[in-house]
């Protein structure tokens, strides 16, 4: 118990003396994770706006993949993109491997489908009535779609905030292809692995306790959002 | 010159049951116009098909100018308006959902207050322009139906039940904003209602879907 005490104090130090080594770990983590969760938003809400709005062939297989791929185990990420990136592999001539660019690779594709599953399922929550109304004011497709999707707002901002979630957790993948090198591909929770394996548990629980207050942000802001999506959608009754 | 709605030899089937069987009809004079008839007998179909939202399984709707038919494109459904009976209300206040038709026909922002604010003053609204639109009553969002149709000052404009679902206060209200608006605007006007006695007070003409048809009476004549 002592232990475990002593351990939390000088975590706590750690944080307070703002450690030069913590804040580079704090500050990787998050420039690999936001870059991941841009890269995720931009390509993913579009995707599951269109998939939500339009009707072409092959779109419940690709709702069913997108909703499968929200669960992709990131250690078989980190092994797919392994086998790609390493020297023999089909895209090893970029010499991606172990890098910041690797990790970001891996989180962009956890993120994409949970980004792209629930905008759709957020889109298709919207009112059919809203489509043939701004339609009926004169709006192109396009703008029916911007609409659409302003009107799903809410239902997308929980999808972003649920993909940085699962970023910010994830270990497997980029530990595979970041290789947690010190002071460049090192992140919170790789380093929280590696630290816990030497038994040095003063950093682990500094970056524990950063983890967790990050993830209490997340959640919290979170519930704000529905919180608010739900007293709007009391509205509508 | 206005514009004129053709409805020509149409046919149209909604779920298996035929609505409009070989129906022509012709709009070529501004005024109110408001369609009646039975539950069932398509007149919300006769309005989407009428503005452009839905086609007719068979036949034509055209607006012509003078001799010129129009083309079916983005340019002639801005010069057209339907209110929904269930109006669609944006998520943000008042003022944007009635700003937005204009935000999208690209008008700048201080052209857009102007108009925005001179339509909710018509409608009664202005007093409620910051608050959120889905907090209105449901005669409120109607009115401000009306208002986002209205500040886009559409050559033909169609209202399906504008006071459906409306308490008698908010009904005298949306019948006395369609009686000036036979004044300010000089557009075709067509109603779908099953209120008789609204048919009398806000209406020019009086048309009646009948066996798949539409024929055309007078305000004041009995309809069973």
């Amino acid at each position: 118990m002592n232990f475990l005490l002593e351990s939390f104090k000088q975590a706590i130090n750690l944080i307070l003396n703002l450690d030069r080594e913590l804040l580079q770990i704090i500050f990787l983590s998050l420039k690999v994770s936001g870059i991941a969760l841009l890269i995720a938003t931009v390509i993913g809400v579009p995707v599951g706006a269109f998939v939500g709005l339009k009707k072409f062939i092959g779109r419940g297989l690709l709702i069913t993949t997108l909703n499968t791929f929200m669960g992709l185990p990131p250690v078989v990420v980190g092994l797919f993109l392994y086998l790609m990136l390493s020297r023999s592999g089909p895209l090893g001539f970029l010499s991606l491997l172990y890098t910041p660019t690797a990790m970001i690779i891996a989180q962009t594709i956890l993120a994409f489908p949970i980004v792209a599953a629930l905008t759709h399922s957020a889109v298709v929550r919207v009112t059919p009535v809203i489509k043939l109304a701004s339609r009926t004011l004169g709006a192109t497709s396009f703008q029916t779609t911007l609409t659409v999707i302003k009107e799903a707002r809410y239902g997308i901002i929980s999808a972003v905030i649920a993909a940085l979630g699962r970023v910010m957790a994830e270990v497997g993948a980029i530990l595979i292809v970041g290789g947690n090198i010190a002071g460049y591909t090192r992140v919170m929770t790789t380093t929280i692995a590696m630290e816990t394996d030497k038994g040095n548990f003063e950093l682990a629980m500094a970056l524990g306790i950063v983890l967790l207050l990050i993830s209490l942000m997340i959640n919290f802001f979170m519930f704000l959002i529905q919180k608010k999506g739900v007293k709007e959608a009391q509205q509508w009754e | 010159m206005g514009v004129r709605l053709t409805v020509s030899n149409i046919y149209k089937n909604y779920n298996g049951i035929p609505l409009f069987e070989n129906c022509s009809y012709t709009i070529d004079r501004s005024g109110v116009y408001v369609l009646m008839g039975p539950n069932g007998s398509g007149k919300s179909t006769f309005l989407r098909m009428c503005a452009l939202l839905e086609n007719p399984d068979r036949g034509e709707i055209n607006y012509f100018e003078g001799n010129r038919a129009l083309p079916k494109d983005i340019n002639l459904m801005r010069r057209i308006t339907l209110l929904l009976p269930e109006v669609g209300v944006f998520n943000t206040t008042v003022f944007k959902n009635v700003a937005y038709g204009l935000k999208i026909r690209g008008f700048k922002n201080n052209k857009i207050k102007e108009k925005v604010e001179e339509t909710l003053q018509f409608v009664g609204l202005i007093h409620k322009k910051e608050q959120n639109a889905l907090t209105l009553s449901t005669g409120e969002k109607k009115r401000m139906g009306i208002a986002r149709a209205l500040v886009l000052e559409p050559e033909v404009l169609f209202l399906d039940e504008p006071t459906a679902s409306v308490d008698w206060k908010n009904t005298e209200i949306i019948e006395n904003i369609i009686i000036q608006l036979k004044q300010r605007l000089n557009s075709i006007i067509i109603i779908a209602t099953h209120d008789k006695e609204s048919t009398k007070r806000v209406g020019d003409f009086l048309l009646y879907i009948r066996e798949g048809k539409i024929y055309k009476e007078h305000p004041d004549k009995q309809i069973p």
